[in-house]
């Protein structure tokens, strides 16, 4: 288990008629790489793995996010995390593959509310639309990389790195304003 | 800004969210202890530099992060195709519709 070093600590960060920003509670995250026949890593994890870059999963409060051909992000509860990594780690003999538990590592933003999609291009620059309700992506918000998990038409987690959190946050906070300032 | 179709994504992205890697189908030699030095010189630094259609190596850095090929024209700065790596390269007399 990696220590949370986040400096943020969670709750509601900013809200307005527009949108709202919240920081969310620590959570176990796990980044996974593999190849070939995952049909092992889906048994230990419980767990049918998305094939299609973008996929979500989920089964219970283990949830998982295509990144790439070979790789996903896996959500969890804090106290989940080591039984998911002795899991894997039995089955390392039938497919060799990399679980890195990285919950230490990022802190997510919760941005919901009528206009959430509209306030994420204020740093993203590709169209929100083509990440559809369900999906996920990673991408390029003002510079850094986060990974944006679209949960309803007006509701995304933003995972970011700590060192970027700061800054990002700041950054939401002041669309937040703005964006309510326009409606008026 | 250009958009880029990233062939392992099945996406046109904005650029911001790749990085350019340099000519493509350099192949590193099999038996590199038999290579004299001006081969090494010819795989290490000398690259042709077209004009028009080159085959070039990009990388969808802040995405799937995978490395895919394709051919831009560096004249009109125009993708004229992307492919997956690894795959044989296209012939450019197929290439006359423009891709985004």
């Amino acid at each position: 288990m990696t220590a949370h070093t986040s400096s943020l600590s969670s709750g509601v960060a900013a809200v307005s008629s527009a949108a709202r920003v919240s920081v969310e509670a620590p959570c176990g995250r796990l980044s996974l790489r593999a190849r070939g026949d995952l049909s092992a890593l889906e048994g230990a994890l419980g767990l049918a793995l998305p094939r299609k870059v973008g996929g979500r999963a989920a089964a219970g409060e283990l949830q998982a996010l295509c990144l790439g051909p070979d790789e996903w992000m896996l959500h969890a509860p804090l106290a989940a995390v080591s039984g998911l990594v002795e899991a894997c780690a039995g089955v390392y003999g039938a497919l060799p593959h990399s679980l890195v538990d990285v919950s230490g590592r990022e802190v997510s933003f919760q941005i919901s509310g009528p206009r959430a999609a509209e306030l994420l291009t204020l740093g993203c620059a590709r169209d929100i639309d083509t990440i559809a309700v369900g999906e996920g992506r990673r991408t390029l918000f003002d510079g850094s990389t986060v990974i944006l998990w679209r949960d309803a038409a007006d509701s995304f987690r933003m995972d970011v790195w700590n060192s970027f959190a700061s800054h990002l946050l700041h950054l939401l906070e002041v669309g937040v304003r703005e964006l309510a300032a326009e409606a008026l | 800004m250009l958009l880029i179709h990233c062939p392992y994504c099945s996406e046109t992205l904005p650029e911001v969210e790749f990085t350019y890697a340099g000519e493509a189908h350099i192949v590193r030699p099999e038996t590199p202890s038999a290579q004299s030095d001006a081969d090494w010189e010819g795989f290490l630094f000398l690259r042709s530099n077209v004009r028009g259609p080159h085959y070039e190596r990009w990388r969808h850095l802040h995405g799937c992060g995978r490395y895919f090929n394709a051919v831009r024209d560096t004249v009109s700065d125009k993708f004229l195709t992307t492919y997956k790596a690894g795959e044989p390269r296209p012939d450019l007399s197929t290439l006359t519709v423009t891709q985004k």
